[in-house]
């Protein structure tokens, strides 16, 4: 057939360029994470020195620990929030307010952080609210779960929906044929969410800037002010854990998707 | 049939709760900002008036709307400052958006003629660094772009240049450092509408004798203007609002306007030109927010 000779020369190496930039600088810096040397150009042998200093550093143990607390926190309320929302969407034909609901869905897909950020604030301020841990939480939520609802949703587009008939007319009441037929079958993509939300969570600095108090920073928080500084080798290991962590994540995130496209067509589109 | 619509009552209840979370953390806060940016500055905590005190009865409430003010709308637009951070935002993020697209139009192309089984492998390893911190992967590029870091370790190595360049607070930083993160937001949606093109539609117009970029140019590209449009927009729309990579990549002697409204609201603690800052963002961003937002319903709401 002609599928493999479609594949020109030009095609293959942008792959390759693109693939390289998108990779490179990532690899450097987990190499550059066991060097000996303080100098971070000068490579002075393997070694795990400062990943020692990392765990020496309170501050920084400290953040890393709020900010997996908050991204399992918000990433759980979002998942829960995010598969209502998606179900509502693509099942609950039409009902009133629907179409604000969806644009209050789509909008902090792209909405500017800084934004987001700073209207959540706002609202915390006026209701005099204590801000830390329970205010990032919330707004992590609201950012996430427009995310879960977006991949569930595009789960639930795709199922067969004579498979949920099937189960009412053999005598399920829609609830149950909802918990007994589709929730298994979109149960894979309801993991890949609660693992986006949970990277976006860690990943973000600009919302958690503004909805945090003090004494309450974020591992992305207490990373951009000492990156501010400069560039230092105990931020390279600490970059390298994260790496680490969410490569876990992306792992299990990838057998869930696997489990669901063996179930029918792939899902998640991000 | 009728079934369809009895599954679909209970699934209207599923709306509540994200619907009042929705409102609650997302609409109302709206109302705030846009509150904030109607009163003055004062220099208390919270640092503004309160401009509705719902408590204070009907003459409170009178007095205070005589109160409102559109001083922080009319310093906006005569400070040259904020004027020309908004049209800095629009430039850089019109810049990168097409830097972005000419880059990754061949990867989404190139992914697109790979085998099946490839294409998949393909969009996992697109889509990893996206999962990967992106203040990560701005940190890894100032490791790469400092005064004696790996870029001009190899310049110098291969004598392409005598001295160490300046790279980090450069123009050039900054843009590396947007189209580095932003590049799987462009490449996925290329990439979607390129995969479902029809290839005997390329293989006719070639039969036909049409050079190959002739046949690209007549085409494949304006078969995938519509994974353009969705790429551009998702790129477009938070580039201009982008805070963290002009901060640490870029100078400061040319601010945009995710900056701006940083400084306004962090070290000047002026909060109501923060929050007006902040509306007309919204407003420029206005127009490739409702056409992201129609492209995204279409998508999703017909089932693909």
């Amino acid at each position: 057939m002609r599928k493999v000779s479609r594949l020109s020369r030009f095609n293959i190496a942008s792959l390759a360029l693109g693939l390289a930039f998108l990779y490179l600088p990532i690899l450097i810096l987990v190499l550059y994470s066991f060097n000996a040397s303080r100098l971070v150009t000068v490579w002075g042998g393997w070694s795990l020195r400062w990943y020692h200093e990392l765990f020496n550093d309170r501050a920084m143990i400290e953040a890393a620990w709020m900010s997996l607390r908050v991204a399992v926190a918000s990433a759980t309320i979002a998942t829960l929030l995010g598969t209502l929302a998606a179900v509502a969407l693509s099942r609950g034909e039409r009902f009133r307010g629907r179409t604000l609901f969806s644009g209050m869905l789509y909008a902090p897909l792209v909405m500017p952080e800084v934004i987001t950020g700073l209207s959540l604030l706002l609202l915390f301020v006026a209701l005099n609210v204590e801000r830390g841990f329970w205010t990032v939480t919330i707004a992590h939520t609201t950012l996430t779960m427009c995310f879960v609802t977006v991949v569930v949703q595009s789960r639930l587009g795709s199922l067969d929906r004579s498979l949920e008939e099937a189960a009412m007319d053999l005598g399920c009441n829609p609830v149950g044929a909802f918990v007994v037929v589709t929730l298994p079958l979109i149960a894979p993509a309801i993991v890949a969410g609660w693992m986006l939300a949970f990277t976006l969570s860690l990943d973000d600095l600009v919302i958690a800037s503004f909805t945090t108090g003090p004494g309450s920073a974020t591992l992305p928080i207490r990373i951009y002010s000492e990156v501010r500084l400069g560039v230092k080798p105990e931020i390279n290991a600490i970059c390298t854990l994260v790496i680490a962590l969410i490569a876990v994540v992306i792992v299990i995130a990838s057998l869930a998707s696997k489990l669901s496209s063996s179930q029918g067509e792939s899902a998640a589109p991000l | 049939m009728s079934s369809r619509r009895i599954f679909a009552k209970p699934a209207r209840f599923a709306a509540i709760a994200p619907y009042v979370w929705m409102v609650l953390f997302f609409l109302v806060p709206f109302g705030f900002v846009l509150k904030i940016s109607l009163s003055q500055t004062a220099i208390a905590q919270p640092p503004y008036e309160p401009v509705f005190d719902l408590t204070a009865g009907w003459d409170a409430l009178k007095a205070a709307f005589a109160a409102l003010s559109v001083d922080n709308f009319k310093l906006l637009a005569s400070d040259d400052i904020y004027v020309f951070a908004y049209l800095r935002s629009l430039t850089v993020a019109v810049t990168a958006t097409a830097l972005l697209l000419l880059i990754g139009y061949p990867i989404a192309y190139g992914m697109a003629r790979l085998p099946k089984r490839w294409q998949a492998v393909a969009m996992v390893l697109v889509i990893v660094p996206f999962w990967t911190s992106f203040l990560i992967r701005i940190y890894a590029w100032i490791n790469i772009l400092q005064h004696d870091g790996l870029l001009n370790q190899i310049l110098l190595a291969l004598h392409l240049v005598s001295q160490p360049v300046v790279w980090l607070a450069t123009d050039t930083a900054m843009y590396i450092g947007i189209v580095y993160s932003y590049l799987p937001f462009m490449v996925l949606p290329l990439y979607a509408t390129l995969a479902k093109m029809e290839p005997a539609l390329e293989e006719a117009a070639s039969d036909l004798g049409a050079p190959p970029w002739q046949v690209f140019w007549l085409v494949t590209f304006p078969l995938s203007l519509p994974g353009v449009g969705a790429g551009v927009l998702l790129c477009f729309i938070p580039i201009v609002g982008e805070f963290v990579i002009p901060d640490l990549l870029a100078g400061s002697n040319a601010l945009m306007i995710g900056q701006t409204l940083w400084l306004e609201f962090f070290t000047n603690k002026d909060w109501p030109v923060a929050s007006a800052a902040a509306i007309v963002l919204l407003v420029v961003l206005l127009v490739p927010l409702l056409l992201y937002e129609r492209l995204q319903k279409r998508q999703l709401e017909q089932g693909r």
